[in-house]
């Protein structure tokens, strides 16, 4: 089995399942609980949180936890829509984002926010100019994913964050669902980056897990209240046994981080110069440095991104076609869509998406695999001249 | 740059006079303390200096505790080189250019206790005086205030080459200045106290008082915690703890609500002054700053004081809070200081206590107690610890947990 469709989700490592375990078992206690069960299960809790903390050079209570990807970015966006009301209602993002940024926009615009969605460029990437254009006197928040989620571009974070220099109070949101353990701390920790929505699962860590950096003094409004965790900013007991497990698997993941993204960067590699050998495909990625190590996103002229899924399938090699968020619906993918890519190429892309744990042996069965689909479905192919 | 030899020079005690060898002996002894982790040193007191021959110990982690420990004005970490031109020549220049940037201003100071070698003091000095205009032109040679100063000991043995001198911590080797008991609460003011006391060369043991169930576990551990984090500069430190929670249940159930604090505070006192005769201490430290709280001011100070004859040094008395704060993040108890655990300082603390207590009231609210039996049980319920700096009270869990992580 060769498991290629890490941007969807990520197995969880076994050591991590062990600290799941052994969490749930012996730090049994509510953290709010004063007596010493409550405090046991708080310092693991605050153990983690410190953990984390260091992982990303933040402090300890720039960290909240949440549920994932998906909790992250509803989060910071429409709590800092309501937090920030009156200094104004336009956001900022881009075409391209996750459909947790996205869709949390439509429904600010419903409330009657106006938002301005950024466009991209044939390669997937915005233009800084295009935000400076689009910054106004009310604009409150900047959202901007680190990696795209389908093709694996990196947006500009280092030249967003330098434009909003000029302002400050504008919250600057980056989803780094993608981006953790690839190589861009550097980036993701620009010093004008307010908020980073980290997701658990992609780094195998148990799913329902994932936290926000919120940075020191920029605040948002809590989405989740009640009992005032996280310093009554999300509210709801604390999954200590998930929240320690993730903080071990980011601690693996970041663990000889340059290496693992070489390693994933050679995969990619291997497999985009032999597909791209053949007349009919399409790379939608590029091997260039603002390309994340990871993701490879292609298409084969004629057949439908699902019937490849498939074939390789039978190949017990899993992969997807774009995001595993909108495969199932059978859309066309909106990244590709916003690439203004052939819409009939684009429904023949599929996605390759790698761990730090895949190999370049598996890189070479995939290759194998693909040329027998590729002979096979030639005849669904235009001509190859 | 791993070094060979490290030569601490000492503070005031140099002009200590006849108690010269007394506090020599001290000092040694708290240094070989400190240092007990690295078995391999030799550690010599001489009449002006101490040398500490590492003889392959990590000379950063020596360095590191020869700073916490007082009665070090400053000490040098040196090369040891064989007395041959060509040997020393190499080492000053590997020397100079870990230790001097660019366009530095030196001097060379040269001591010569071997007589016998071929240069004298002169001569080295010219020697690696030229050696370093040729070899790095663009330092400059200063005799006053240099940046660097290149001292070259020429003895029987070997010759040692230093260019760095590293501040000590100053002060008068603990236990040079006699015993005394603080009395540590657990806020930010008494550890600093007790680190000021240290300082002056006194040897200190705590004495902390604490009340389950209306204290937690958590304050205790925090009290020893802070101790803890006072041991580097002496080696260890004896935590007295003193059960107080039939004494303030009793003060609380039969004295005036206006003087619960200031009856409080006379029985700690009491505790205090019998605690320090039966072990020899000569004073009371405490980390009182004068009008700070109800129980810090002069009028409180005189109804409390009442009770005990013994010295009361208060070495913060006359320190604003920030001042103290200072203090205490420089000693890294401020952190573990504003954890919010109740201790008995806080708890049954009135609502409107008296800042003007009338020292004849207490004595006469006091009439009603029994305060020899209750003295006494408090006394019988005594614990001793023995507290080192490698001692965890306050988390540990941490290894379990980090294990887990």
């Amino acid at each position: 089995m060769i498991y290629f469709d890490n941007s969807a989700t990520t197995k969880a490592l076994p050591a991590v399942l062990d600290t799941y375990r052994k969490v749930s078992e012996e730090f049994a206690g509510n953290p709010s609980s004063l007596h010493a069960l409550g405090d046991h299960a708080y310092q693991m809790l605050e153990g983690a949180r410190k953990q984390i903390a260091d992982l990303i050079q933040a402090q300890p209570d720039e960290i909240l936890f949440t549920s994932g990807g998906t909790e992250g970015d509803n989060w910071v966006i429409k709590g800092t829509a309501i937090e920030k009301r009156p200094f104004g209602k336009h956001l900022i993002t881009t075409q391209v984002e996750h459909p947790a940024v996205i869709n949390s926009m439509k429904q600010l615009e419903s409330l009657g926010f106006e938002v301005t969605y950024l466009p991209v460029d044939h390669r997937g990437f915005i233009d800084p100019a295009d935000l400076k254009q689009a910054l106004r006197q009310d604009t409150i928040l900047v959202s901007v994913m680190a990696v795209n989620n389908e093709v694996g571009c990196q947006q500009p974070i280092d030249a967003v964050a330098a434009i909003l220099e000029d302002y400050p109070n504008v919250h600057f949101h980056v989803d780094a669902v993608q981006a953790i353990g690839k190589g861009l701390m550097a980036s993701l920790r620009n010093p004008r980056v307010d908020f980073i929505t980290f997701s658990g699962h992609k780094f195998h860590a148990p799913r329902g897990t994932g936290f926000i950096y919120a940075k020191s003094g920029k605040h948002i409004a809590p989405l989740l209240t009640g009992g005032g965790q996280e310093h009554n900013l999300r509210s709801g007991t604390e999954n200590t046994p998930a929240i320690a497990a993730m903080a071990k698997a980011l601690r693996i993941l970041l663990t000889d981080e340059p290496q693992k993204v070489a390693r994933q960067a050679a995969i990619r590699e291997r497999i985009a110069t032999h597909v791209q050998q053949k007349a009919n495909v399409h790379l939608f990625s590029e091997l260039a440095p603002d390309f994340a190590p990871h993701i490879l996103c292609f298409a084969i002229r004629g057949v439908r991104g699902e019937t490849i899924v498939h074939a390789f399938e039978q190949h017990e090699i899993y992969i997807s076609t774009t995001s595993a968020c909108s495969s199932k619906k059978g859309t066309e993918s909106s990244t590709l869509a916003a690439m203004h890519a052939d819409p009939k190429l684009a429904t023949s892309a599929i996605r390759v998406s790698l761990d730090e744990y895949n190999t370049l042996a598996e890189a070479d069965a995939f290759n194998a695999a693909f040329d027998q689909i590729y002979a096979k479905f030639g005849k669904l192919m235009p001509n190859e001249d | 740059m791993q070094y060979d030899m490290i030569m601490v020079r000492y503070g005031e005690l140099s002009t200590k006079g006849k108690n010269r060898s007394a506090f020599i002996g001290r000092l040694n002894g708290n240094i070989t303390k400190a240092l007990h982790e690295y078995p391999g040193l030799t550690i010599r007191p001489k009449r002006d200096r101490l040398h500490i021959e590492l003889n392959g110990e990590d000379s950063a982690g020596v360095m590191a505790r020869l700073g916490q420990v007082f009665g070090i004005q400053s000490f040098s970490p040196s090369v040891k080189v064989a007395k041959d031109m060509d040997a020393v020549h190499a080492q000053v220049l590997a020397l100079m250019a870990e230790t001097a940037p660019q366009g530095a201003t030196y001097k060379v100071a040269t001591k010569r206790s071997d007589h016998s070698f071929a240069l004298d003091t002169n001569g080295m000095n010219l020697d690696l005086g030229d050696l370093l205009t040729d070899a790095r032109p663009d330092l400059q040679v200063k005799m006053k205030h240099p940046d660097i100063t290149l001292r070259v000991e020429v003895r029987r043995e070997a010759i040692y080459l230093s260019t760095t001198t590293i501040q000590g911590a100053g002060g008068l080797p603990v236990g040079t200045a006699g015993k005394a008991v603080l009395m540590l609460s657990g806020g930010i003011d008494s550890p600093v106290a007790g680190y000021l006391a240290l300082k002056r060369g006194v040897d200190i043991e705590m004495v902390h008082f604490f009340s389950p169930p209306y204290t937690s576990d958590n304050a205790l551990a925090k009290a020893k915690q802070l101790t803890a984090k006072l041991t580097p500069y002496v080696g260890s430190i004896k935590f007295i703890q003193v059960p107080f929670t039939e004494i303030q249940e009793t003060v609380k159930a039969g004295v005036p609500e206006g003087y619960l604090m200031t009856i409080q505070r006379r029985f700690m006192l009491r505790l205090a002054d019998l605690i320090a005769h039966k072990r020899n201490a000569l004073a009371i430290f405490n980390g009182e700053s004068v009008g700070q709280v109800a129980s810090q001011t002069l009028e409180s100070m005189v109804a409390i004081n009442d009770v005990t004859t013994m010295p009361i040094i208060r070495p913060v008395a006359t320190m604003d809070k920030n001042e103290i704060i200072k203090v205490a993040e420089d000693i890294d108890t401020y952190d573990l200081s504003i954890m919010p655990f109740e201790d008995c300082c806080t708890i049954f603390a009135p609502p409107r206590p008296k800042t003007k207590p009338n020292l004849e009231k207490a004595r006469y609210y006091e009439q009603k107690l029994d305060i020899d039996g209750l003295i006494q049980r408090a006394l019988d319920g005594i614990k001793i610890t023995d507290i080192r700096s490698s001692d965890e009270f306050m988390n540990q869990e941490q290894d379990v947990i980090a294990e887990l992580l």
